[in-house]
């Protein structure tokens, strides 16, 4: 429970993640049933929302590793979140790291990890946030749907673009001056080169990747 | 055409995918802890890791918001300054969104 209480301040970014995420994929014309999937399973917003945009109406097995790949590149920052807990899960049984690990996400990751430093060390802590944070998501997700799902005309109000204005929005609590940015942009100018070579949703994938390469070799 | 590829052809395509996404996920969440009894992640790796977020956002949308032309590149424009000067994700939204539908009213 107190693990849960912690979430309060993410709480009012979460509502907005959420419903952002649930009308882009109304708009793109999913169904219920797969938001539900997707917020209920995958649990991750960031991937959610990329995997929208690489979303098809009829699947091939290609369509589907792409997916596939596009939501590994853009998780794994959790392996560095699960690697930073590991001291913490050490002595903890298996099947309960393993559900536990299931709800990781970065706000519950950042709230534990400040009840940890404060010298904290009941596990059921990290379980109260992933909880916490899931019921809440699956929530938003699921109202956003329906706003997104009976808007008429929602062009008009923008929504064909609230992924990329929500994912601008991301964006700013993540600048921390210039220098760090620079892989970023590095991202940016791959990705832009790509999608105007290559067909399909690679630009993603290699724009992301560079950004990382250059994260690596700066100093 | 294969089995496999008529069944993701299917109804099921989607679960599939679903599937996919859920396995590609929870393998991250559950990779970080597993690696770490094994190997130290270097610096190096964790610099790039840090840089990801980032990199992602850009590379997704930048291509996308190019091809939406001026009305995409003003209302992006929009939500970030919003979002710089309040730091609430709702007004940023909202901003975005706004500067799009009133570009749109006047048919740009």
């Amino acid at each position: 429970m107190q693990g849960a209480r912690s979430t309060f301040p993410a709480l009012p970014g979460l509502v907005v993640f959420g419903m952002a995420f649930g009308a882009a994929a109304a708009q793109k014309g999913l169904s219920f049933g797969e938001v539900l999937g997707l917020s209920a399973f995958v649990y991750a917003g960031a991937a959610q929302m990329v995997g929208l945009e690489v979303w098809q109406k009829v699947w091939t097995p290609g369509t589907i590793l792409t997916i596939m790949t596009v939501t590994a590149v853009v998780n794994s920052r959790l392996l560095l979140l699960g690697a930073t807990l590991q001291p913490w899960l050490r002595n903890e049984p298996v099947a309960r790291s393993a559900l536990n690990l299931f709800l990781l996400t970065d706000a519950g990751w950042i709230f534990s990890t400040r009840y940890h430093n404060d010298g904290g060390r009941d596990v059921a802590f990290l379980f109260g946030t992933g909880v916490a944070l899931w019921v809440l998501w699956v929530a938003t997700s699921l109202a956003g749907f329906f706003v997104g799902a009976f808007i008429p005309e929602p062009q008009r109000f923008g929504l064909d673009l609230v992924m990329p204005i929500f994912f601008g929005v991301m964006l700013v609590p993540l600048w921390k001056g210039a220098r760090p940015a620079l892989p970023w942009l590095v991202a940016g100018l791959v990705s832009l080169l790509v999608h105007a070579f290559v067909p399909g949703y690679v630009f993603i994938i290699v724009g992301a990747l560079a950004g990382v390469a250059t994260g690596m070799l700066m100093k | 055409m294969t089995t496999f590829h008529a069944f993701a052809a299917g109804p099921w395509g989607s679960v599939l995918a679903i599937a996919a996404m859920t396995l590609a996920t929870y393998l991250c969440r559950v990779g970080g802890v597993v690696l770490m009894t094994r190997v130290r992640i270097t610096p190096r790796v964790e610099r790039g890791l840090r840089a990801l977020p980032g990199s992602i956002i850009v590379a997704t949308i930048l291509p996308l918001i190019l091809d939406g032309g001026i009305p995409a590149i003003l209302s992006i424009g929009a939500a970030v300054i919003a979002m710089v000067l309040t730091r609430a994700e709702l007004a940023g939204l909202v901003a975005g969104l706004g500067t799009l539908s009133l570009l749109r009213a006047f048919g740009l």
